[in-house]
């Protein structure tokens, strides 16, 4: 498959703190990646590297080919084509759902409202919350933003989507209607990058998995060797602090 | 009652002149506040050390400071220890605008730390430019938490202007006093129909800004 994001070595620190200690990683074409790891272990931060919220110290990401370079301002294009989707969802209180939705579109990519507008609809549509196109975010449960801070950033057309723990603020029972729509994307080839903390969900989502701890990638492999067969200590230690057993 | 001295002669065209009187000080200081404070307060949440010290200062004194004490240090202080002769209204406006500035920049700064940081990087990850995220993102919430915060700020500043006949302006309380004094043998009772009449005068000048800034905090809150 073809490969769209390569970052290569990346290291990032907060003064003496190295949050991430060369870190590579490709990720093909239509591949989901799930990251998981202890809190702090830098995997946000990843994210965050990888569309320029943060900037990285040493190493390259590598775009479809394309290095990016943070000093030049190509970092807006950047984040057009990388869509972001965070655990406190973020949607912007005072527009509407609907508002929500067109706001960059119309705005950054210039697109036709009417058109644009079609396009919000059918996804609304998808995720089941059309008859909530005019309410406010304060009106929608936890699930349902989340659900529309999803479709906010499928927008965009993003080539790759970063999920960072879209769940990790949810009530229980809303977990599975945000997840079930991004198993649906996965199924439909989307690339996503998700760090989560669900290890049942990212075995169902997952292409590769990689565990990241003290900043540096651990172990990665295909889901069924990663929770069936971990070769590292550390890895079968975060699994296992996973499980209840007597 | 003591209603009735307000028919006498122009003496209710004389109360509504000096309630003009107090309306344009208090507006020409909220017009110089807003516009001040605002600009102090998007500097304020810039976390300079330097600024943010002075500032407090500035804060502090405005808040432990009685504005008549401002008052009479800027008219009659002033005046003797510098040699300039500051008019009593140009008084008035330095001390209510140096009041104002203080609050509103206070106001301003905490709108803007109100906003979560995230909601800027939001913006941002969708691909909306530093400018653009201001524009539609951050400066419209920051206006909706801001203004019942400043609508409280202006009619305070409208009641507080009462102050200002006490340098010797002559506004709605000056005159009130005034057509009592005249009218002490005649309408005995005068005190209470004058006060009351600036009473509401007062409610009349107050009340249909804080009933906008309602009709917007519950336009906004849907």
């Amino acid at each position: 498959m073809e490969e769209i994001l390569s970052v290569k070595n990346i290291r990032k620190s907060y003064g003496d703190i190295t949050v991430l200690d060369d870190v590579s990683l490709n990720v093909s074409t239509g591949e989901v990646v799930v990251i998981v790891g202890p809190s702090g272990c830098g995997k946000s931060t990843f994210l965050r590297c990888l569309n320029g919220l943060e900037e990285i110290q040493e190493g390259q990401v590598i775009l479809d080919g394309k290095v990016i370079d943070t000093e030049k301002d190509d970092l807006f294009s950047i984040r057009e084509r990388i869509g972001m989707v965070f655990q406190s969802y973020e949607l912007f209180p005072h527009l509407s759902v609907m508002q929500n939705l067109l706001l960059a579109p119309v705005k950054v990519k210039k697109r036709n409202k009417k058109e644009a507008e079609a396009q919000a609809q059918e996804l609304l549509e998808r995720v089941g919350l059309l008859s909530k196109k005019d309410s406010f975010p304060r009106q929608l449960s936890g699930g349902q933003k989340q659900r529309v801070a999803i479709i906010r950033a499928l927008m965009m057309h993003p080539e790759i989507l970063l999920l960072d723990e879209i769940t990790a603020a949810l009530d229980p029972e809303m977990v599975r209607e945000v997840l079930e729509v991004v198993l649906d994307l996965a199924k439909e080839g989307r690339t996503m990058i998700i760090v989560t903390h669900e290890l049942a969900f990212a075995r169902a989502v997952a292409d590769r998995m990689i565990f990241i701890d003290g900043g540096k990638i651990v172990e990665e492999g295909t889901p069924e060797e990663f929770f069936d067969d971990p070769k590292t200590d550390r890895l079968k230690r975060f699994l296992h602090s996973f499980l209840y057993e007597d | 009652m003591g209603f009735e001295v307000l028919l006498k002669g122009s003496n209710l065209i004389r109360l509504l002149e000096g309630l003009a009187v107090a309306l344009k000080i208090s507006l020409i200081s909220v017009a110089i506040s807003i516009v001040l404070g605002t600009i102090l307060g998007v500097i304020m949440s810039m976390d300079n050390k330097v600024i943010k010290g002075i500032t407090r200062v500035y804060l502090e004194i405005v808040r432990i400071m009685p504005q008549l004490v401002l008052l009479f240090i800027v008219y009659f202080g002033a005046t003797k220890v510098m040699g300039i002769n500051i008019s009593a209204e140009a008084s008035s406006v330095i001390v209510f605008s140096f009041w104002g500035i203080a609050e509103m920049s206070d106001l301003v700064r905490g709108a803007l730390k109100g906003i979560p940081a995230i909601q800027y990087e939001s913006g941002i990850a969708l691909g909306l430019s530093p400018v653009q995220t201001n524009i539609y993102v951050i400066i419209p919430q920051v206006i909706r938490r801001l203004i019942p915060l400043s609508i409280n700020l202006i009619t305070r500043m409208i009641k507080t202007t009462s102050l200002i006949m006490m340098i010797g302006i002559v506004e709605v309380l000056k005159v009130g006093q005034q057509i009592i004094e005249a009218n002490r043998n005649s309408s005995p009772n005068a005190a209470f129909g004058v006060f009351l009449t600036i009473f509401v005068l007062y409610f009349i000048a107050c009340w249909p800004i804080s009933r906008f800034s309602k009709y917007l905090e519950r336009k906004w809150e849907t």
